[in-house]
């Protein structure tokens, strides 16, 4: 089970992507999901990524983010201190079809990227009106 | 037990010491190597150290930098989502306050370092002081 929970990315050992980026290697971003009553928000943490480097992509059920990270440094530079790679974020999430994904929208800002994922109308908690009768 | 860890100034190998503080269950930076810090890289070129720390969300006014001796101290805080009627699902990110305190390498020009933040990723650059840059010694021949 995974505990971390952290500003550390993680890096991920299994990947669908079929493309490699410069590096090779990929990070997991950490997310944050929370519910409210009319949708799930998708907070995840990806550093050195703008919004022109966001790719989303809902297929079947499977909604995955990509964030593509241009390196910052050298190949060969020699750290005092490395206590992180740089490479591409990818994760992909399991949508149950409680959620509208045509109403799905994004913004990213400072290095983090939030998911609105509306519910369907059917999903939503109802108040059902008690008359007297 | 990874996430769990709520060490009290760890120290890490002669470059760092680290303070954490708590503000109750939720509010805590978890995480391994760097206890759940901010991750930091440093590396030199002839006349700068640099400094990189990956730090989303965080705007200019949520970090407190400083260079006191030969220590770069990095001080943040990041809140966690404070609206009503939300429930968590999942929450990897951290949120709380981190203080690092890192011991450079060589001494620098306290007074020249300067600092950017962009897309989560606070970049600082921090000049060698004149006594730590590579000299450039002229052998002259010896007269006869």
């Amino acid at each position: 089970m995974d505990t971390k929970t952290s500003l550390e990315k993680r890096e991920a050992k299994d990947t669908a992507m079929t493309e490699r980026t410069w590096s090779g290697r990929y990070y997991t971003p950490n997310v944050d999901i929370m519910e409210t009553e009319n949708e799930l928000t998708l907070t995840a943490d990806m550093p050195g990524v703008k919004p022109s480097d966001v790719d989303i992509r809902f297929e079947q059920g499977e909604l995955s983010i990509h964030g593509r990270v241009a390196p910052r440094q050298e190949e060969s530079t020699q750290y005092l201190l490395h206590e992180y790679g740089l490479g591409d974020f990818y994760r992909t999430f399991q949508i149950s079809e409680t959620i509208d994904a045509e109403r799905i929208t994004a913004e990213s800002k400072d290095g983090i990227l939030v998911l609105h994922l509306p519910k369907v109308e059917r999903a939503k908690p109802r108040r059902i009106a008690v008359k007297s009768s | 037990m990874f996430g769990n860890g709520y060490t009290m100034g760890r120290l890490r190998g002669d470059l760092d010491r680290m303070f954490q503080h708590y503000f109750g269950d939720l509010e805590r930076w978890g995480g391994t190597d760097t206890g759940g810090m901010p991750a930091v890289n440093l590396w030199e070129n002839e006349s700068t150290l640099q400094a990189e720390a990956e730090v989303p969300g965080f705007r200019m006014e949520d970090l407190d930098l400083q260079v006191i001796g030969n220590d770069l101290l990095l001080k943040g805080a990041r809140k966690a989502d404070e609206r009503a009627g939300v429930s968590y699902h999942r929450q990897e990110r951290g949120v709380g306050e981190f203080e690092r305190v890192i011991r450079l390498p060589t001494q620098v020009d306290a007074a020249k370092v300067q600092a950017t933040l962009r897309d989560g990723i606070l970049t600082i650059t921090l000049p060698k002081a004149e006594a730590a840059r590579p000299r450039k010694i002229e052998v002259k021949h010896a007269g006869k």
